[in-house]
This record gives C-alpha cells, sequence and structure tokens, in this order.
C-alpha cells in the first residue's frame, strides 16, 4: 500500500508516539494519572501538558494562549459558538466543520467566493460584520490563502479573524493576525483524537463543554496527557523539520508534475502547499481509477466529503464543472514518502488512466 | 516516575489495562482516516464498526453508541441535542450536567436526602431528567430503576451519567447513558454517549452517523473496548477491601459517609473529625499516597463539595475520598490505614 492521502491524515510519527507511551502506562509507572489531581503523580501529568503546550503555541503567534480540545472540529465549533456571530463572513472553500458551524450558529453568513485559482482574495466585508473566517491551506487542493491581509480586513471592519490552519500548521509560518487559529494534531503527525484552538489575549469565548473547568473552564473533560504529549512532540518536530520537510515535498511535487503530465491542476501551481496535487483528466472514471489502483490509498476529494458521494464545493468554488470535479483525483504526500512511492504511484494511476480510454 | 506512590485515587483516573494498552498500540499502527473511501481508510472504518458492536456487546446495550472524547463531551452532547429540553437534574450531579442548567437557567434541581438520594417521585417531569448511577464523590448508588420508571411514566427521557459506573455495574435502565473510558482501564481522552433511539437527538457534525463531528480517534476507541471486555470479577476483592478499609476508619474516630447507603465497592468518602480536608491531602501526599477530597476537577482548587453540602452533611470540610482500583492491595488499603492514624488529630483536639 502507498500512501497518498496527508490531507485527510498522517502517519503517527515515531518521535511522537514514543512521547506517548510514557502516558499510556498501567499502575507500575502512574503515568495514568489525572492531570486534574492535585497529588504528586497528577501534578507529574500536568506537567508534561503545559511542556506540550508550549510546543505546540511554538508554532502559533504570540500573545495567545493554547485551549485543547478533542479535534479541530471542536476547535472550531468553540471558535465560532462560544463567540456567538451576528454577521459572519466565510470562504467558500473552507471546511465542513467552518461552514456548518457558521450555518448552525444562528448568524447570517455571506460567502467569500474564490477565484479560479483557488484563492480567496482580500474582499468588501458587509457593515456589521463581527467574524471572518478564512483557512490558511485548503484541504481539497492545497492552495494558501492570504490570511495576514484578511485578518487585517477583518480587523478593519471591526470583526475577529478565525483562520482553520489545520492544513498549514507545522509547515508554513503561522497565520499572522488571527485571533483565533483551529489546529489538528494528526494532520501533522500527531494523534487522532486532539486538537487545539489558539485563542488570543482578550478574545473572550463561552465554552460548549461543560464540566470541572478545565483549561481556564473553556473546556472541561480530562486532559489526556498521552494524546497531549503526542501533539506536543509531533508540534515540536515539524517546528524543527519545517525547511527539510518543505523541501522534500517540493522534491516530490516536481517528480510528480513531470511523471503526470498529461493532467490539469485544480488550483493555482505557485500559491500552494505542494503536498496537495490535485489533478483531473478529462473524462477520467475515478471510482473505476480507485478500484483499478485498490493499493494506492488517494482520494476524490477530501476525505470528509468523499464519503458523501456529493460533488466537492471547493472544485465548484473555482469554477469546475461538476463533469471535472468527478473527474478529479487528490494525491498527498509528506515527510514518510519516498521518491520510489511516487513513481510506483504516477506510473500506476498514468497507466490506469490511459487503459479508460480503450 | 522515580518514587511511585500508593494510587488510592481510582475514580479520578484508574491505570490503563494492559489489554488496553496493547488494543491502543494495534490501533496506532492503523492509521488511516475512517472516512477516506480507499482501503487502508475502509480497513479504519471496518475496526471502528466492529468496535462498535464489541462495546455493545460488552455492555449488553441494544441501542446506538456515538464514540466521543469523554464524557463531559457526551453530557453535553446529550443535554444540548436531546429532543426534550432540559427538565431537572439532581443536586449532586457532576459539574459536567450542573453546569448547563446554571447557565440556561432553564429546568429545576432535584434535592437528595442524607444519603444522598434522590427521590424517584420527584423525577416524574416530562423533560429531560439527567441523574447519575454512581456519585463520584461518595459512591452512592442511585435508585436508578425506580427513577427511569418516574421519568418515563412522565413522559420524559433520562439521562444517566455512569461515567463512575459503567465497566463496573452492568448499565442502568436509561435513554442516554454518557461513560469514559479512563474510568474503567481506558485511556483518557476517549468515551460514549450511548443513545436508546437517534430520535432522541438532533444530528449536527460529519462523522458518528451524522451526530458528531472531528475525526474518530479509532486507538483510543480499540483501547476503550479492550477496557470494557476485561470483566468486573475484581468487583469482590474491592468490596473486601473496602470492608477492611471502613472498619479501620471506624475504629480510629473516622465516619463513612452515606454509610447506610447502596455504594459502589470502588468509592468511599470518610471524615476525619478534627483536621481540614487540604490538611489531610498535604499529609497523605507527604507519606506518598495519593487520595482527593471530593472530585479531582474540585479538589485541585478544594473549593468545597457541592454534592455533601446537597447531603447536609455536618463536617463536609474534613472528608477525603478514597477509591479502589483492580491493582488495589490490601497492603495499600493498610498502608492508608496507618497513615491516616498518624494524621489522625489528638483525641482533645477532636
Amino acid at each position: 500500500m502507498i500512501y497518498l492521502d496527508y490531507q485527510a491524515t498522517t502517519p503517527l510519527a515515531p518521535e511522537a508516539r514514543e512521547a506517548m507511551l510514557p502516558w499510556l502506562s498501567g499502575p507500575e509507572a502512574m503515568g495514568f494519572a489525572n492531570p486534574h489531581s492535585p497529588h504528586r503523580p497528577g501534578r507529574a501529568a500536568a506537567a508534561a501538558i503545559e511542556v506540550a503546550r508550549e510546543q505546540v503555541a511554538a508554532l502559533l503567534p504570540p500573545g495567545g494562549r493554547v485551549v485543547f480540545t478533542g479535534s479541530a472540529t471542536e476547535a472550531i465549533n468553540l471558535a465560532i459558538l462560544g463567540r456567538k456571530p451576528r454577521q459572519a463572513a466565510v470562504s467558500a472553500i473552507e471546511h465542513a466543520a467552518v461552514l456548518d458551524t457558521a450555518a448552525a450558529s444562528g448568524a447570517r453568513v455571506r460567502t467569500l467566493a474564490a477565484d479560479g485559482e483557488g484563492i480567496v482574495a482580500v474582499q468588501p466585508l458587509d457593515p456589521g460584520t463581527d467574524l471572518v473566517a478564512v483557512m490558511q491551506v485548503n484541504n481539497e487542493i492545497g492552495t494558501i490563502q492570504p490570511v495576514a491581509a484578511w485578518a487585517e480586513a477583518a480587523h478593519a471592519a471591526g470583526a475577529l479573524f478565525l483562520c482553520d490552519a489545520v492544513q498549514g500548521a507545522g509547515k508554513l509560518a503561522a497565520p499572522e493576525g488571527a485571533d483565533l487559529v483551529a489546529l489538528s494534531a494528526h494532520k501533522l503527525y500527531g494523534p487522532k483524537g486532539v486538537g487545539a484552538l489558539w485563542i488570543r489575549e482578550g478574545v473572550d469565548l463561552a465554552p460548549l463543554i461543560h464540566g470541572g473547568g478545565q483549561e481556564a473552564g473553556l473546556r472541561s473533560g480530562t486532559l489526556s496527557p498521552a494524546l497531549i504529549a503526542g501533539f506536543g512532540a509531533a508540534a515540536a518536530l515539524a517546528r524543527v523539520r519545517m525547511a527539510e520537510d518543505a523541501a522534500q515535498v517540493e522534491r516530490l511535487w516536481s517528480l510528480a508534475c513531470s511523471l503526470l503530465p498529461d493532467w490539469t491542476l485544480n488550483g493555482s501551481a505557485e500559491r500552494r502547499w505542494h503536498g496537495n496535487l490535485n489533478l483531473r483528466r478529462e473524462g477520467l472514471d475515478v471510482a473505476r481509477l480507485m478500484s483499478d489502483c485498490r493499493d494506492l490509498a488517494f482520494s476524490a476529494g477530501s476525505a470528509c466529503a468523499s464519503g458523501s458521494g456529493r460533488p466537492s464545493h471547493v472544485l465548484r468554488a473555482i469554477g469546475l464543472a461538476d463533469s471535472d470535479a468527478k473527474s478529479s483525483v487528490r494525491l498527498g504526500f509528506g515527510r514518510y514518502t519516498t521518491e520510489k512511492d511516487i513513481e510506483d504511484a504516477c506510473a500506476r494511476i498514468e497507466a490506469a488512466a490511459t487503459a479508460q480510454r480503450y | 516516575m522515580a518514587n511511585i506512590p500508593i494510587y488510592l485515587d481510582h475514580a479520578a483516573t484508574t491505570p490503563l489495562l494492559p489489554a488496553a494498552r496493547a488494543a491502543w498500540l494495534e490501533g496506532a499502527a492503523i492509521w488511516a482516516n475512517p472516512s477516506s473511501p480507499h482501503a487502508a481508510g475502509r480497513a479504519a472504518r471496518a475496526a471502528l464498526e466492529e468496535a462498535r458492536e464489541r462495546v455493545r456487546a460488552a455492555l449488553g446495550w441494544s441501542g446506538e453508541v456515538v464514540f466521543t472524547s469523554g464524557a463531559s463531551e457526551a453530557l453535553a452532547l446529550a443535554i444540548t441535542r436531546c429532543s426534550l429540553p432540559l427538565a431537572a437534574v439532581s443536586a449532586v450531579e457532576h459539574e459536567a450536567v450542573l453546569r448547563h442548567l446554571k447557565l440556561t437557567g432553564e429546568g429545576s434541581m432535584l434535592p437528595v436526602d442524607a444519603d444522598g438520594w434522590v427521590d424517584p417521585a420527584s423525577a416524574a417531569l416530562p423533560g429531560l431528567v439527567a441523574v447519575q448511577h454512581v456519585n463520584n464523590e461518595t459512591g452512592v448508588i442511585q435508585p436508578i430503576a425506580e427513577i427511569a420508571a418516574a421519568v418515563r411514566g412522565a413522559g420524559g427521557l433520562l439521562l444517566a451519567d455512569c461515567a463512575q459506573s459503567a465497566g463496573k455495574l452492568a448499565l442502568p435502565e436509561a435513554d442516554l447513558i454518557a461513560l469514559a473510558a479512563h474510568k474503567f482501564g481506558g485511556p483518557i481522552g476517549i468515551g460514549a454517549l450511548l443513545v436508546r433511539d437517534w430520535a432522541m437527538l438532533t444530528p449536527g457534525g460529519g462523522q458518528e452517523r451524522g451526530y458528531r463531528g472531528g475525526t474518530e480517534n479509532l486507538p483510543g476507541v480499540l483501547a476503550m473496548t479492550a477496557a470494557l471486555e476485561a470483566g468486573t470479577d475484581w468487583r469482590g476483592e474491592a468490596a473486601r477491601l473496602r470492608a477492611r478499609l471502613e472498619a479501620g476508619i471506624v475504629e480510629a474516630s473516622g465516619e463513612v459517609v452515606a454509610a447506610a447507603a447502596p455504594r459502589i465497592p470502588t468509592i468511599g468518602a470518610y471524615r476525619m473529625p478534627g483536621k481540614s480536608a487540604a490538611a489531610q491531602l498535604i499529609g497523605f501526599d507527604a507519606k506518598g499516597i495519593a487520595v482527593s477530597a471530593g472530585s479531582a476537577c474540585s479538589s485541585g482548587s478544594l473549593r468545597g463539595s457541592h454534592v455533601l453540602a446537597a447531603m447536609a452533611f455536618s463536617g463536609a470540610a474534613e472528608v477525603v475520598r478514597v477509591s479502589i482500583g483492580r491493582e488495589t492491595t490490601e497492603a495499600e488499603i493498610d498502608a492508608f490505614l496507618a497513615a491516616w492514624r498518624a494524621l489522625r488529630p489528638e483525641r482533645t483536639a477532636a
């Protein structure tokens, strides 16, 4: 199996796994303790969480705090529902977690259009807008959004700026100027089951999950030292490897592009995270391609949407006809992908797609 | 950790079982996204759905299972998305339930008697009624079958917080049940909301059949499943150890909270007359014994226990919680009793 679905999830880094194991201990080592208990083992677990909080915070701008959640979806829900906006502006290419939560929030929601390249350029906001959400890197087509400019525009309009940085965190510099930033551990080689919301100092939110008052009352529920230590280690590793990881992705990108010359790229080639290759080929039957390439793990659109069978809202937003969207595939690669993986996978995809014509 | 204390705080969290750890490691190797359509994603999906069936079998639950990050999330999901509005919660609920009442101001508080029991007749309300199965501070088991009958008789739905009982006692008769894996030998960060019928819940979110959003924590789910399947054959030993503990405490002029009420054998609350809980905690901690004053969440701040207040227990500020787990030994109980006797104030002070 060659795994080419790095936008859906990334492999757990061995370093992150190692960092988790002491906190998955049984009674022999006390690593299982509740970090909110005041006794000694509890305090040790709490200390590990604070170390990890610093490691995650290092991926983010100064002047805010990291609140751990169960996922990026929960972080986005906390940001939007905890803010209760009256009038929101969200980009047309946001993840369903933003689109659906904004719709459910009761706010009036204006959609910010994307251009044919998959970029949501800064555009005028309606008066009264109090929350703007534009993602850092799109999960389906990898395009990098002008989030610093959006943060400025949002602030000029008196709104807060929420940035879904799930696909960009650990790969790109932190989204500058954002007030709320959502992250997911399992998209940066950490474990599933943990995410974070970064909150700029002075931004008030109401909690969604009540109880023991953890995370300064903003998110109740016993924190998992294992998941959080794994998240911290993954974040620290991403930070030190940022240039190295990017250089590797760059090599794989060039190689894949050279091996798939007859395919058309969806979205900008330049303003893009190059670990995302969303391609189309006229008349391609993607279901058949996936069935012919069973030992390749890749996606047709985003993993979240691709189970539903509905056409990708992102490809539609950048102006693709439904027929073009339906003949698109997403190849995602990263730290653990080798050049041989790309060569083998591209050869197989190319052969299977070409065979469809006869 | 070099210095391993005597751990008697299993109600806060209990060690991960070896079988759960093995299942976690197995799950960590199945790291594809269960929502991905390719073979790796489908394999993860299959493992997730198989685990769901095993959870239902282990719990003897015929309804639906929504995996969550823990009990607090499960309770929030139940309360905010139930088809009926919140009508009442018991006065001894965990803060994860109580806060909803305090914030919305909707619904009433059901009082408890001196044993911590809710009067079933008071729960006969045509809305969502939340009554825990087992109290996290005292171990008191509610008369939940009678409460369920009263709630349903009035056309309401019963939400039972089973964080302290799931995996230890049979599930109670209830419509919505919240549980957390780390209270029964699974990892922290995974739990579930059990729903008797989807019609009781408003959908929301892209995963878990549209009832919860967020990529599933498959290693956590597998570890929780293994912990549930580990069984409850240690309960008899827990009951024996608890009897020994309480005999020793009473002999040393301590008081057992809700001594006459039915209580789970794993949790007990004890008053040391003349010594504040804060001073006891410091004393026990110095002797390498981990216990707590009330819940882990509240003992961090050492604020007063709302549970003991609701029971009108006098001397609440002198109560600590001792909770027993699968691994607890007689030697640990005896060490606790020795520490208790050493910390106890001179009789003249009492």
